[in-house]
Formats: structure tokens, sequence, C-alpha cells
């Protein structure tokens, strides 16, 4: 099926609210900058961001810079805005993060068809503002 | 190992509203409906509601996602003298048949004689369960989840579907024909929403609302509702009805599941599933059953790719075969023979929620009662057996067995 460009949707339509595991997250995308939470203890990564670590039950909390690179591991293709309802191709996207074993997102890709998108494909982040501020990591096809 | 409680209690009593189309329950109250399902239930096993003592909830205690149960109002509205056991199972639709066992655990500890499990809902235009998860308001867990738009199940849901057609050559004409499948058994039923047969050019021509699923791969959206009422073995047989056993019951589920789709973490081979795996296997386990030794399979049918997945976990077939087995026919319930088809079990002779009605997995507890105790529309000969899960989602997830007499 050909549904044309795949676009994130409007970034004044999005809001978000953090609490004091996941904010370092949403802090680090406003400066552009992708991280996931990785246990400061054993290293294992973790999202979204959870006040302890599934493995070791740490609760110390590393934040590092990621490369912003990663892999589509799974999509769908929707067709209509969820707030307007009005047509509106865009493509959630599931996506393993580089640098970040276990780590995912769940995020818009750009920069292709949407009848384009496949799994295994390669991406890099695409920041997004939206309201109040926040900034959205959302990805391009690379 | 068999499970202690394993043939000690029984659903003895099925009661219904009509089946509404969304939002057309008003102006009926939530509480109406619930009250007309309990009392119909009351009816059906032969007691007064007065002895209702029981109410063993799933859903937290939900009624939809948005309207709660409260046991004393209903008590104040029902005129129910005294509860002994009022508790609920937590997360979604998932714990629906695990519910029974709730009201098991309450019956055996004798806190109750006679446990209500119920769910009604109403989809009021603010109230609609297809967009709930883009409708609430954001916290700082779905923050992570729903600025992506995947604003209801069915989206979500699409996504772990498309992960399966991309690991096991799944094809999207398997989920027509669960659909096909599970629409061919509602023609004969009055109060099913979606009568008509479904051919392929209707199918076809439904619209993608998120690629791979079409709005035929997603439930009804349905105001109404059911209450069943389960009580101990001996007194199940001074019931009106031969009891539907309750041979065996599950909840729960795995961490690599979780969140399931509120979350998209989870590793291959659990994100291309059900999250039924641990609940079916302790099923058989405590059973002593397995998937062929089912007569009938009531398969929680949110959307057409989870029954295809729940097949799978509870080993109807091999894990990723789910396609050929479901193409190959073996859904289907043959009317002449009043069996399956090529081998395999019949799958929602009710219809489902896919074209019956959704009251949140409900509805596939009442077919397997009827289907155990003979009277069911769609009767399968001889039905010793009906399996019933409840709908894949966050846990907990729950399946339960239940049997002849």
């Amino acid at each position: 099926m050909a549904y044309g460009p795949a676009r994130a949707l409007p970034g004044d339509q999005i809001a978000i609210t953090t609490n004091p595991d996941t904010e370092p997250f949403w802090d680090a995308a406003k400066a552009h900058r992708l991280t996931a939470c990785q246990c400061a203890d054993c290293g294992h990564f973790r999202m979204p961001p959870s006040p302890y670590c599934p493995q070791c039950q740490s609760r110390n909390k590393g934040w590092p810079t990621l490369p912003g690179t990663g892999t589509v591991f799974s999509y769908a293709i929707c067709n209509k805005n969820p707030k307007t309802g009005e047509d509106y191709v865009y493509v959630p996207v599931v996506v393993d993060l580089d640098g970040a074993p276990g780590a995912r997102l769940n995020a818009n890709v750009s920069g292709c068809e949407a009848e384009d998108v496949h799994i295994g494909m390669k991406v890099t982040v695409d920041w997004t503002a939206i309201t109040d501020g926040w900034v959205l990591p959302n990805f391009r096809k690379v | 190992m068999v499970w202690k409680n394993q043939d000690t209690c029984a659903i003895v009593g099925v009661g219904a509203t009509d089946y509404y189309r969304r939002g057309q329950s008003w102006p009926r109250t939530i509480n109406d409906m619930a009250g007309e399902a309990i009392l119909n239930a009351c009816a059906d096993a032969g007691i007064d509601v007065k002895q209702i003592d029981g109410f063993a909830y799933y859903s937290t205690a939900g009624a939809g996602y948005l309207d709660k149960f409260d046991t004393a109002s209903l008590m104040e509205t029902l005129g129910i003298p005294h509860v002994g056991f009022s508790a609920t199972l937590t997360s979604g639709g998932g714990g629906c048949p695990g519910a029974i066992g709730l009201a098991t655990a309450g019956l055996m500890n004798e806190d109750c004689t006679y446990t209500v499990t119920l769910m009604a809902l109403q989809q009021l235009p603010q109230h609609r369960l297809g967009v709930v998860f883009g409708a609430s308001a954001p916290n700082p867990e779905n923050s992570f989840l729903q600025p992506s738009g995947l604003v209801g199940p069915g989206h979500l849901m699409s996504v772990l579907a498309r992960r399966h057609m991309h690991l096991y050559g799944t094809q999207p004409e398997a989920f027509r024909e669960v659909v096909q499948a599970t629409r061919a058994n509602t023609h004969n039923r009055p109060k099913a929403v979606r009568r008509n047969s479904l051919s392929n050019e209707e199918y076809n021509g439904s619209p993608m609302l998120a690629d791979p699923l079409r709005r035929l791969d997603f439930c009804l959206e349905t105001d109404g509702a059911v209450a069943v009422i389960t009580t101990t073995m001996d007194r199940a047989r001074d019931c009106r009805h031969k009891p539907a056993v309750v041979h065996g019951v599950t909840h729960g589920g795995q961490r690599e599941w979780g969140r399931a789709f509120a979350w998209m973490g989870m590793p291959d081979p659990h994100f291309a599933s059900s999250g039924h795996q641990y609940v079916a296997d302790r099923l058989w386990e405590q059973t002593g059953l397995s998937a062929g030794d089912m007569d009938v399979a009531l398969i929680y049918d949110h959307f057409s790719c989870m029954v295809l997945m729940q097949l799978e976990d509870y080993g109807f077939c091999a894990k990723g075969e789910g396609s050929d087995y479901v193409l190959s026919g073996k859904l289907r319930y043959d009317a002449t023979t009043r069996g399956g088809t090529h081998g395999g079990v019949p799958v929602n002779t009710h219809g489902g929620n896919l074209n019956e009605a959704y009251i949140i997995g409900m509805t596939h507890i009442v077919e397997g009662v009827e289907q155990v105790r003979g009277t069911a529309i769609n009767q399968v000969k001889d039905a010793e057996f009906a399996l019933v899960t409840g709908g894949p989602a966050s846990l907990p997830v729950s399946g339960m067995v239940l049997r002849r007499d």
C-alpha cells in the first residue's frame, strides 16, 4: 500500500510529564543529548527509567551519552492524526538504541516513505520540540 | 502438580444484559446494567440475590477502563445483606478468567458461599476504550509511549503483529481467517452485534487503522454487562443447571512480558507473543491436560492477531506456526458434525469480541459454561473441556479450564 512520506506527529500536540526517576532523560533531550537509564553498578540498561535496576536492585543510575543511532525493531503505519482525526501519515517505531543493549524508545520515524519503513532499518535521532519547552527524541532514516 | 482446589468449585449462573453498540445503552446507568446481569445470573443459578456474599473482580474492579465497581454500592442497590469477600485482580482484561480463580480462593477460604464476577461497560464519548491510551493524561511512564501516537490498544498490538510477521512469515490472510472463522458462528445468535457472513472483499475493504491491522481486526466496542456466579461443588449440585466445574485456573505472567505493549521492551520471542506462555504452562501442569484435550477454545479476541499468538502460547501449534494453523481452517466450527474441522479445536463458537460483543472477556466465560453444560447455541458435541483465556495485556493475564460435571 502506498502511504507517502512518513512524518512525525506535530510537537505542539504532544505533552509529557516527568518524575525524579525519568527527568534526567528529558533534561538530556532538551540539550539534544540522547541517553538511556543505565545501572551505575552492574551496567544493565533499562527504559523507561525506573527506581531500581531489575538485574541487581541497585538504585544508582548513570546517564551515558549514546551515539543517537538505532535500529527499527518493529512498527505500525497509521494514517490519522490522533488528536484531530485528519489524514496524517505517521509511523510509530520501536527502536533498539545503539550503545544501550535492551533499551528501546517508542517514537516516530521520518525521512522516507511510510511503506519503505522496515524492521532492521537504521535510524538516527531527530529532535522534535514539544509543549512546555520539552524536546522529544524522534528518528530519521539514515 | 495437580491443583489442590481442582473440581472444588463451579460456575452455576450466568447473566447478561442486551449488547449495545458503543454509547447506545444510555440512559441506562452502569449500575443499572450491572444489576440486571447479576439478577439474571442469580435466576439462572436458581438462587436469591440475597445469597450473594462475595465479589471477585478483575481489571482492578474496573467497569470499562474509566468507571469502577464498588461492592458497597452494589450491595445497597440490590439489597445484599452482607459480604465476606470483596477482592480484585489487578491490571485489565487479562485477568478475566483469573477472577474465577480469585472467587475460588474466597470460597475455599470459607469467606463466602456464592461469589459474583462481573463486568459492565458503557462507552460514552468521553469513556471510549478504543482511544484510552491516547486520551489519558500523560504520566511519567506513558510519556515514553504516548508521543509516538500509538493511541489505542489496536495500534499497540499492530506493532507486535508486525514483528510476528517479520520473524515467522505470518500472512495477513491469517488475521482475516480469524475474523471470518469466528464471524461464521454468529449468524444464528440473536444477541450478536455482527451476524452477516464476512467476504474477502468486505474484509479487504476495511480501513487499515494501524497497518497491518484493519478495522475488522479490532474487536467491537460494546455497552452491556455480564455476571457469573461461582460456588462450591456441594452447593453447585443444588443449582438449576449442570455445574461448569473449575478444573484449572491460573493468572500472572513473567517479567519478559511485564507491561507488554505499554512498554514495548519485551525481548524476542516474548515480543511477538500473547504473553500467556507462563500461565498456559501452569494451567497444563495443574490440570495434566494439553491444548489437544480441549473440546472448544474461547480465546480472548480483542484483536485478531492475538488469537493466533495465544494459540501458539497455549500449544495448539508450535511457536511461529500460528499462521499455517489458522489458514488450514482449524479454528472453524462445523455445525454438521458439531465439532472442529481439519483436526482443529473450534475457537470462539460464540463469535467472540470481534463479532458477538465485547464485554472485556466475560462472554468467553459464558460460552465456556454453556458448552460444558451442553446448552450452547453452537454446541460442540460431548464437550467435556473448555479453555477460556484473558486478554493479552499488561500482567496479570490468565486462563481457565472448565469441565463438564
